[in-house]
């Protein structure tokens, strides 16, 4: 064992981080700057790490979990808006499908069920789909599943535009009975392990993005702590406001050990481990980035409760990542299940 | 970035494995029962004996030298096998190699690593507490000797110690922080009075207080220069939170094994809020699991000695709590024998928010030293 990140891996980090702190917006009313929003489009288009699940030459992907998990928690530190997540992920499906690569130049995304916690499904026998395409800055058309036997084909719906939902960073589309094609040159039916090793990446990649949002969150509210005064001194220097950013901080470290392991499973153990590992730290991850950026937005203040404050934007970002492929109640339910406490008095319910 | 065995350290895994299924002594948790602590001195001796203590620490001292993540191996087998966790010395071992010359090093570490000598730490006192600097014992210079006289509390482990690695003040004249210094003291002398301190779980043999009117120290068992007693004290403590150098990852994986099957056991017992206390627990304890692979995987890039720790020792308090409540659950529903059992593991669970500097202090601490926030 030896977790710590490659040279390659420091320095993809060190590229994500430069990027975001470059193009990602710094204040609320950048989020509206349609030039610097298309030039980090554009970069992050130029950058390939949009391709990383694609396939190499014998079929395993161009990079791993654990190279997507990195850019996906630097772009959820700077609340890139920009798409990573959808495009990622419909990466993997074409991927685990066989399918060719999607044209560069129409990046797609993914289709999940109206309450995001796992990929719509189109029945045997139904000609429309139906579901919420997420991350849909820039794209075309989303992937989805249709039944068939006792696997799932690969079809695609188109996608018009999307807009901001609770997420003011990734717009989100609503699919109302969509006509679906199959997706061509897709040789593979998509079977219970992939759609489990795919979740566990799904999962992972949102860990990540958490991550991220935590630590743009603390380091938000601890630049705000040492300039803004009150009795005299900076509200940093209260114990009161100390420990809240403390804790926030700690949580976002823990959540951080927790998702790495999450985004090392998701590539290197069987499909059933990866998504139990996901689970285990969605829901520690998810739990932990409410509360960080509710800190974040208290230590602010009255400030903290005007939309002008960046604050809301990484707790709204929260919210997204969280309920993609199930918020914290859906993975304990995972949690408890694996661990055959699923029968005690119904898990949860 | 790894987080499966290399093939060493799976045939390490192997032979542990192996040997803990014919030599687990069925003990429970450390700090639950007296009973560990009837049984605690054998374990560590047959744990070192068998080579499966003190992997990373320094092979003159009586380690074998291994990389620090070979300390998540033996956590992790220890709890799945249901074994005691490792007996928690790290912090003395990390601040006796730091701070200590070699003669010190030679004569008290080998001792200390195969479990042969039993130590204590004498460093809080009931009027210094969060503000350690402010102790009160003394110890004066009188020939080749220190004359110690003063007050020690919370002192774990005090009723079986050979030793007290005790912190005392040597010159008042200058800032509270620098006029100390810490010595090796042996406890079988006059002038040494140990009293046990019965805990809220009812645990007699963890903690105890120490009275020393006049116990004497030679000067050579003086560890550190004179004055350097706080910065060994500061080594001392910032290892005590890590639950790498605790072995607690053992500690709370042997607790959520055993709430898990219990419910298992009688499911028809239990809510779905206990379930829900119990699932909370697995998934603390497993980030506590890979937050110690982090951290010990940064080792090998060398050992730091810095705040960290205090981040470390919140999220071990996080997950002994949450640990703690599902134990409470479990108290409150089977009653009966079992019942303090849970009960005692819940009760101790809230010394875990004090003992080693308390929540409040790795706060000021994490707040100051990590996230640069002016001190208050």
């Amino acid at each position: 064992m030896d977790v710590r990140p490659s040279a390659e891996q420091r320095a993809l980090r060190e590229a994500a981080a430069r990027l975001v702190d470059d193009l990602a917006p710094k204040s609320v009313a950048e989020l509206g700057d349609a030039a610097r929003a298309a030039k980090l489009d554009a970069a992050l288009a130029g950058s390939g790490w949009r391709e990383l699940r694609v396939p190499a030459d014998g079929g395993a992907p161009l990079a791993s979990a654990v190279e997507a998990a990195i850019v996906a928690e630097e772009l959820g530190r700077g609340a890139a808006d920009t798409t990573f997540l959808g495009p990622t992920l419909a990466a993997e499906l074409r991927r685990r499908a066989g399918a060719p690569d999607a044209p560069s130049d129409a990046p797609e995304t993914v289709l999940l069920r109206p309450d995001l916690a796992g990929l719509a499904v189109a029945e045997d026998g139904d000609a429309l789909c139906s579901g919420v395409a997420v991350d849909t800055r820039g794209v075309a058309s989303a992937l989805a599943l249709a039944r068939s036997g006792d696997g799932h084909e690969l079809v695609s719906v188109p996608v018009a535009g999307g807009s901001p939902g609770r997420d003011l960073t990734r717009p989100v589309a609503a699919v109302e009975g969509a006509p679906f094609e199959r997706v061509p040159g897709a040789v593979r039916r998509l079977g219970a392990a992939d759609l489990d090793a795919w979740t566990a990446l799904a999962l992972a990649l949102t860990c990540a993005d958490l991550v991220g949002t935590m630590r743009g969150a603390v380091r938000l509210a601890c630049s705000y702590a040492t300039v803004r005064e009150q009795y005299g001194v900076t509200i940093g220097s209260f114990q009161s406001v100390q420990h809240m950013l403390a804790d926030a901080f700690v949580s976002a470290e823990g959540s951080k050990s927790i998702a790495l392991h999450a985004a090392w499973a998701a590539d290197t153990l069987p499909p059933d481990k990866a998504l139990d590992a996901a689970a285990v730290a969605k829901a520690y991850c998810a739990r932990a980035a409410r509360a960080v950026c509710e800190t974040a937005v208290q230590v602010h203040g009255g400030i903290g409760n005007t939309w002008e404050c960046f604050a809301h934007v990484h707790l709204r970002r929260a919210f997204l990542s969280t309920q993609v492929l199930g918020d914290v109640g859906t993975n304990l339910e995972r949690v408890v299940a694996r661990r055959g406490l699923g029968g005690v008095h119904d898990g949860l319910r | 970035m790894d987080f499966a065995d290399s093939p060493d350290e799976a045939a390490f895994r192997r032979s542990l494995r192996a040997w803990l299924a014919e030599n687990n002594p069925g003990l429970p948790a450390s700090s639950t029962a007296d009973e560990y602590w009837d049984g605690q001195a054998p374990w560590h001796q047959a744990l070192y004996d068998a080579g499966f203590f003190a992997l990373s620490w320094p092979a003159d001292i009586g380690g074998h030298g291994l990389p620090s993540v070979y300390e998540a191996i033996v956590d992790e087998e220890l709890a799945a096998a249901g074994a005691p966790p490792r007996p928690s010395l790290g912090y003395l071992v990390q601040g006796m190699l730091r701070h200590g010359n070699d003669d010190v090093r030679r004569r008290f570490l080998p001792g200390i690593v195969n479990g042969r000598d039993r130590w204590c730490q004498g460093f809080s006192e009931p009027d210094a507490g969060s503000d350690l600097a402010s102790l009160r014992t003394r110890a004066e210079r009188r020939g080749d000797e220190y004359v110690i006289t003063g007050h020690k509390v919370w002192t774990s482990y005090s009723d079986s110690a050979d030793w007290c690695l005790v912190l005392a003040r040597t010159d008042p004249a200058v800032a509270k922080h620098r006029g100390l210094s810490a010595f090796a003291v042996r406890m079988d002398q006059p002038g040494i009075e140990q009293r046990p301190l019965k805990m809220i779980n009812g645990v007699t043999r963890e903690f105890g207080e120490v009275v020393f009117d006049g116990a004497v120290a030679r000067a050579s068992d003086m560890i550190g220069a004179p004055g350097e007693g706080w910065k060994l004290a500061m080594t001392v403590v910032s290892h005590e939170r890590e639950p790498g150098e605790l072995g607690y990852v053992a500690r709370y994986g042997k607790a959520v094994n055993e709430l898990v099957a219990r419910l298992r056991a009688e499911p028809e017992r239990f809510t779905g809020e206990h379930v829900r206390d119990v699932a909370w627990a697995v998934v603390e304890a497993e980030m506590l699991r890979l937050h110690v692979c982090r951290r010990l995987s940064d080792r090998l890039d060398g050992v730091s000695h810095g705040p960290e720790g205090s981040v470390d020792k919140l999220l071990m308090t996080w997950v002994e709590q949450a640990v703690g409540h599902a134990a409470l659950d479990v108290s409150t529903v089977t009653g009966g024998a079992e019942e303090d059992t849970w009960l005692r593991m819940y009760l101790y669970s809230r010394a875990q928010s004090v003992m080693g500097g308390t929540s409040q202090i790795q706060r000021n601490l994490v707040a100051t030293r990590i996230l640069g926030l002016p001190a208050s």
